[in-house]
């Protein structure tokens, strides 16, 4: 994917002249900026040539459209109705006139030009302040036509990056487990998607079933859990080539993979005699460790940004609770002390939050708490959901919810949901079928 | 289920005049080979009249109930008679727990009654243990009794 895109920087001129336009990402925005994008000029030669190539009849507004969806999916940003743009694309990206997009109560813009170069797609795109009537950012790149998507993504990422301040998460993947049929024998699916739905792709047949996938740092490999031959075992997938293998030679059931955050271990449970415990295996030499030891069940392990800490599930209390151990298994310590039962614990990328799922008088919630467990904080509340994965810069979790059957046994359903990291902003996330065990790839382009 | 109940009626009007012969009859079922690894559903009840085929636990537990106890001394009173067989013990979980969470608990049921299974005289090696966690209930529905059910450890055939 990362050799599919050439990214060029020409020029990026973030002036900071006096106190433009902010977005404040960590509270609840009940404001969001109003916000026009415009959509991207385009030559008539080049948009001939790309109808061609793309079989989209203008690319510049296509494109536009995506970072639109974007803005709006972030929930931080109020994208305008382009019906009352007064100004055309072409001018408006050389020097808008400030005063027709305040009238329309824009507070930022965004203009933009796309070219076909040498059969290339080149972009260029400004971020405008319109109160300040100033030009906050102006890039422009070149990459493949296919990767027409990505533009919008990249464009959106950037902007949100020079208004937030913090790194965006839209040039970015999700893989999950596609379900299909009767809930007592659901087929199930690896599935990757773009982060707004686009670009659907099945990974497996539905053969066997399929479970827990997660994404590898740079997002180039998945690991994840098969039933294949009913022996469910952790395994190893190459996007690009398709090629999987099992991981580790183990004589019973693998389970709960992930990736160490250098990608050069998988850390997982391994179950024997009714005992679950938590090993690593090194891909590089196949060296495998034992990380806990103990009669209880340890599941879910999830390793801190630095590597150095291991949150993970056990139910040596009693009842599953969240520990967090050094990465060679010493100093382990409880950390979840609420009412209810706690699993699921996923470490944030910024590495200040754990993640998880409670069970609290026959509730499901998905909530945060600080590493040493301090500071619980629940965001959603439900009769099903687990499993939240994060996105790459820690402000938006995703998880899976399901649904209560009626009284027929029916009407069960899986979905995707998204919420901000503030409790604000819960999402549908869409999907082709119903959906499970998302995770969020990393940026695809940094 | 109800075909198993049919499947199971059908059986003990057999059974008289194919006791000895019972194995052989289990193949019309819908097992078959693929591979190396038996893909049937086939389960003790298929073959041995009143020996329930599964065991049921209570809510995060993986204690054996009195109950059960009976279940599996049956079984293996029936499995010591039958020693050709071999059987695949599959825990399951119910829906009101973590995936992962729920993988362990169905490997941890499914050992508890293959220890017992094994203290009653039946060898290790004639056992083996998968857990499906929450993957494949038998009562589809969103309640206490549903959960009930789908709480289990299921004995199955596995040759």
């Amino acid at each position: 994917m990362r050799n599919l895109i050439i990214l060029l920087l020409i020029s990026i001129i973030p002036t900071n002249a006096f106190a433009l336009i902010e977005v404040d990402i960590t509270r609840g925005n009940l404001n969001p900026l109003p916000i026009a994008v415009s959509p991207l000029s385009i030559d008539d030669e080049s948009k001939k040539s790309f109808k061609k190539t793309l079989n989209k009849k203008d690319i510049g507004s296509e494109i536009s459209k995506v970072i639109e969806k974007n803005l709006k999916i972030s929930g931080l940003f109020n994208p305008l109705d382009k019906n009352a743009f007064l100004q055309a694309p072409d001018i408006a990206h050389l020097k808008p006139r400030f005063e027709d997009w305040n009238l329309i109560k824009a507070q930022a813009l965004i203009t933009g030009k796309v070219k076909n170069v040498d059969d290339k797609l080149r972009v260029e795109f400004r971020l405008w302040d319109v109160l300040a009537g100033k030009e906050m950012m102006a890039i422009a790149f070149t990459t493949v036509p296919n990767n027409w998507r990505r533009v919008g993504h990249i464009i959106t990422d950037k902007v949100y990056e020079r208004l937030t301040g913090e790194k965006g998460y839209f040039d970015t993947r999700i893989i999950y487990v596609a379900e299909e049929g009767p809930k007592i024998k659901r087929i199930k699916k690896l599935a990757i998607m773009d982060q707004d739905g686009a670009n659907n792709k099945f990974l497996t047949l539905g053969n066997e079933l399929v479970l827990t996938p997660r994404f590898n740092p740079t997002s180039q490999m998945v690991t994840y859990l098969s039933y294949f031959k009913n022996l469910p075992r952790v395994y190893l997938l190459d996007i690009e080539t398709g090629i999987q293998e099992v991981v580790g030679d183990f004589p019973g059931m693998t389970f709960a993979p992930r990736f160490s955050p250098d990608g050069k271990k998988i850390i997982m449970s391994f179950a024997k005699d009714g005992n679950s415990d938590i090993y690593t295996m090194n891909l590089e030499n196949r060296i495998v460790e034992k990380i806990t030891n103990h009669p209880s069940i340890d599941t879910s392990p999830s390793y801190s940004p630095d590597g150095k800490f291991i949150c993970f599930n056990s139910d040596r209390s009693g009842y599953q609770q969240i520990y967090v151990m050094k990465s060679d298994g010493s100093n382990v310590k409880r950390i979840s002390f609420g009412n209810g039962l706690y699993g699921t614990p996923v470490w944030s990328p910024r590495g200040d939050l754990i993640a998880f799922t409670k069970l609290h008088k026959g509730k499901f919630y998905i909530g945060v708490m600080r590493t040493d467990g301090s500071g619980e904080r629940l965001l959603t509340e439900n009769f099903y959901q687990e499993a939240p994965s994060w996105s790459p810069n820690g402000r938006v979790l995703i998880f899976y919810r399901e649904t209560k059957t009626d009284d027929k046994g029916e009407g069960f359903s899986a979905k995707l949901w998204s919420i901000d990291l503030t409790g604000y902003n819960e999402r549908l996330v869409d999907t082709p079928t119903d959906a499970s065990d998302p995770s969020w790839s990393s940026l695809l382009s940094n | 289920m109800r075909l198993n109940k049919i499947l199971k009626n059908t059986f003990i009007v057999l059974l008289a005049c194919f006791v000895l012969s019972a194995c052989a009859t289990s193949k019309k079922s819908t097992g078959q080979m693929q591979g190396d690894v038996y893909t049937g559903t086939d389960t003790i009840e298929y073959l041995a009249s009143g020996v329930p085929d599964r065991v049921f636990f209570a809510t995060n537990e993986s204690v054996l109930t009195t109950a059960s106890r009976e279940t599996l001394r049956k079984q293996a009173a029936w499995l010591r008679k039958n020693s050709d067989i071999t059987v695949v013990l599959e825990g399951h979980a119910d829906e009101r727990g973590t995936r992962e969470y729920n993988l362990a608990l169905g490997e941890r049921r499914a050992n508890a009654a293959k220890d017992y299974l094994m203290t009653y005289g039946i060898s290790s090696n004639r056992i083996s243990v998968l857990s499906y966690g929450k993957e494949r209930p038998v009562d589809s529905g969103s309640n206490p009794l549903a959960w009930s059910k789908n709480r289990r450890s299921v004995t199955v055939k596995a040759n």
